[in-house]
């Protein structure tokens, strides 16, 4: 059972508190988060320094935390996915100590395996009850499934919830109140605009549709959509016109999925209710139509980050995966893709599922224009690794789609269905063409962060803002 | 004093706008200035050499156009330019 404050000072006085301790803090709130400002910057008042932080993901809103660097009162990061001013301090090399990029699914293994130490978690909770459980489907900052949380609850030495919302009792809490220490009471936490993004939708681009429409020309003719199939996208433009192309070709074959799995909209959620699917697994909701569903669906289940996406967890979900739709900010020769960094070492993001997915699925597609702002996504060697070319199965752009030379029985396939096959060299060769040759130049910068592979080993480096002459 | 603008400010494409000068003078602001700045140069010399503009500003805010792209819009401009050449309020063409 554990301690309710009503404020987060007290909370704080009463929590053993030192210099270089490590903390960690969710994503499922992302740009409409105020817990991570707020607990950092009481930490921080109280004379914290060399913290070791472990958010799931960086957002925009984050932008305090890039000042908390320079200042030294956060010295190591780990995480899965940085975007806005944060990523800017750490491109100066503002960070004194580590920066660790993790996969979801390798964050939650090194929660498990002890690679992630932490000494206290501090869980936004858009609902708490008076036993300590927690649920994300209620409350002013509702945000659905809790999934990435769920390995810090486990973990973590000291679970502080967070929250805004209190009720008498909840019926199906994500969160047993029995492995957390405190609640606190605060005013808000967070900005509602800022966490569900609201529906995003299908993308109008006609190059965006043309993409859609070949990766699901590409699942057809792999022989992935049939009774009882499985499959996985995102929440971008192009991955939703694809979902409904997908829905489309379901109903015209009068086949059911299994399960959609990782982040749910309200798309997948209608997908659940008209019978299309017969299991929403959610580690993440993107819009309020997504949430409702969880709340109300007997078969949208929240689930961890662990049993999404844990490569040493033998019952993941995704480890009968049967498609999964990618994108790529770079793809190289070798298929490699990167989702980390942009071409002058910035980071833009990170893999999040992206390297866990690609590696289970049995047909991983990536889905990118060939040109993005003129900037070709093709090139020889990508700038940062997120997920190797040997997870990477087939890339699809609008001026032809590339299969890896590895899955030759795909090969074929395609080719007797028709598809517009292309090898690499000559994808980079029509990139060019369009583009013209892009100016390149020699800079590495300094070394400021490691990539992690799902297992913890060190796939590639991360340096220092390239400067651009 | 003429003055044409035409294109706009969506990815992948640009915006052009002309103006009288004693001599030509380029400015380019582009969201890929390092890596192909030169070439979007190049194409506007190129243009406006065929249609033997000299005296003239022109001012491009690239967001990432192609060649071509940019090849039509600055064409676009210099036909609404020359049609201006008389008039004497400012002339704005998007899209």
């Amino acid at each position: 059972m554990p301690v309710f404050y009503k404020t987060l000072d007290a909370c704080l006085d009463a929590l053993p508190l030192q210099s270089g301790m490590a903390c960690s803090f969710h994503h499922h709130l992302r740009n409409g988060d105020g817990v991570l400002n707020q607990v950092c910057a009481a930490l921080e008042a109280r004379g914290m320094r060399d913290l070791h932080l472990y958010p799931s993901s960086i957002f925009p809103v984050h932008a305090p935390l890039a000042d908390m660097i320079r200042r030294g009162t956060v010295s190591h990061l780990t995480t899965s996915y940085i975007n806005g001013p944060v990523a800017e301090a750490l491109g100066e090399g503002a960070l004194k100590g580590t920066l660790r990029m993790q996969t979801h699914g390798g964050r939650a293994r090194a929660f498990k395996e002890g690679d992630n130490q932490v000494d206290i978690a501090f869980i936004a909770a858009p609902a708490v009850d008076r036993d300590g459980h927690a649920s994300g489907t209620l409350g002013p900052t509702a945000c659905g499934s809790l999934g990435y949380a769920l390995s810090d609850v486990a973990h973590a030495r000291i679970k502080v919830l967070v929250t805004d919302h209190l009720v008498d009792t909840l019926d199906t809490p994500q969160i047993d109140g029995a492995a957390i220490d405190a609640v606190v009471v605060c005013e808000s936490l967070g900005d509602p605009r800022g966490i569900l993004s609201g529906t995003t939708a299908p993308t109008r681009d006609p190059i965006g549709v043309k993409i859609a429409r070949q990766a699901i020309e590409v699942m057809d003719a792999a022989g992935m959509i049939y009774e009882g199939f499985s499959y996985q996208s995102g929440a971008g433009g192009i991955s939703l016109r694809a979902t409904q192309l997908l829905e489309q070709s379901m109903v015209t074959r009068g086949v059911q999925a299994s399960f959609f799995s990782g982040g749910i909209t309200g798309m997948h959620a209608r997908m659940l209710a008209a019978g299309r699917v017969q299991k929403l697994y959610d580690v993440q909701c993107f819009d309020l139509e997504a949430v409702k569903s969880l709340a109300s669906h007997p078969d949208h289940h929240a689930i961890s980050a662990d049993a999404y996406a844990n490569p040493a967890n033998p019952e993941r979900i995704i480890k009968n995966l049967g498609t999964v739709i990618l994108g790529a900010t770079e793809v190289d020769l070798a298929f490699n893709v990167n989702v980390t960094t942009d071409s002058y070492n910035t980071i833009i993001g990170g893999s999040g599922g992206h390297a866990d997915t690609a590696e289970d699925a049995a047909l991983t597609l990536i889905v990118t224009p060939l040109l993005k702002a003129r900037i070709p996504i093709v090139r020889e060697q990508v700038t940062t690794m997120t997920t190797a070319g040997a997870h990477i199965d087939v890339i699809v752009t609008e001026r032809g789609i590339a299969v890896n030379p590895r899955r030759k029985d795909l090969m074929s396939k395609l080719q007797a269905a028709g598809c517009d096959l292309v090898d690499l060299p000559s994808l980079l060769a029509r990139a060019h063409a369009l583009s013209g040759p892009p100016k390149t130049w020699e800079s590495k910068g300094r070394k400021i962060g490691i990539v992690e592979g799902r297992r913890g080993e060190i796939i590639d480096t991360l340096f220092g803002k390239v400067a651009i002459p | 004093m003429k003055k044409v603008t035409v294109g706009t400010l969506e990815s992948s494409d640009c915006q052009i706008t002309l103006s009288p000068a004693t001599h030509r003078h380029v400015v380019i602001d582009s969201v890929v200035q390092a890596v192909f700045g030169e070439a979007i140069e190049a194409v506007i010399h190129r243009v406006l050499d065929q249609a033997g503009l000299d005296s003239v500003r022109v001012d491009v805010i690239d967001k990432g156009a192609l060649d071509y792209a940019i090849e039509a819009r600055l064409k676009t401009a210099i036909k609404y330019y020359e049609e201006a050449a008389d008039e004497k309020e400012l002339s704005i063409h998007t899209g």
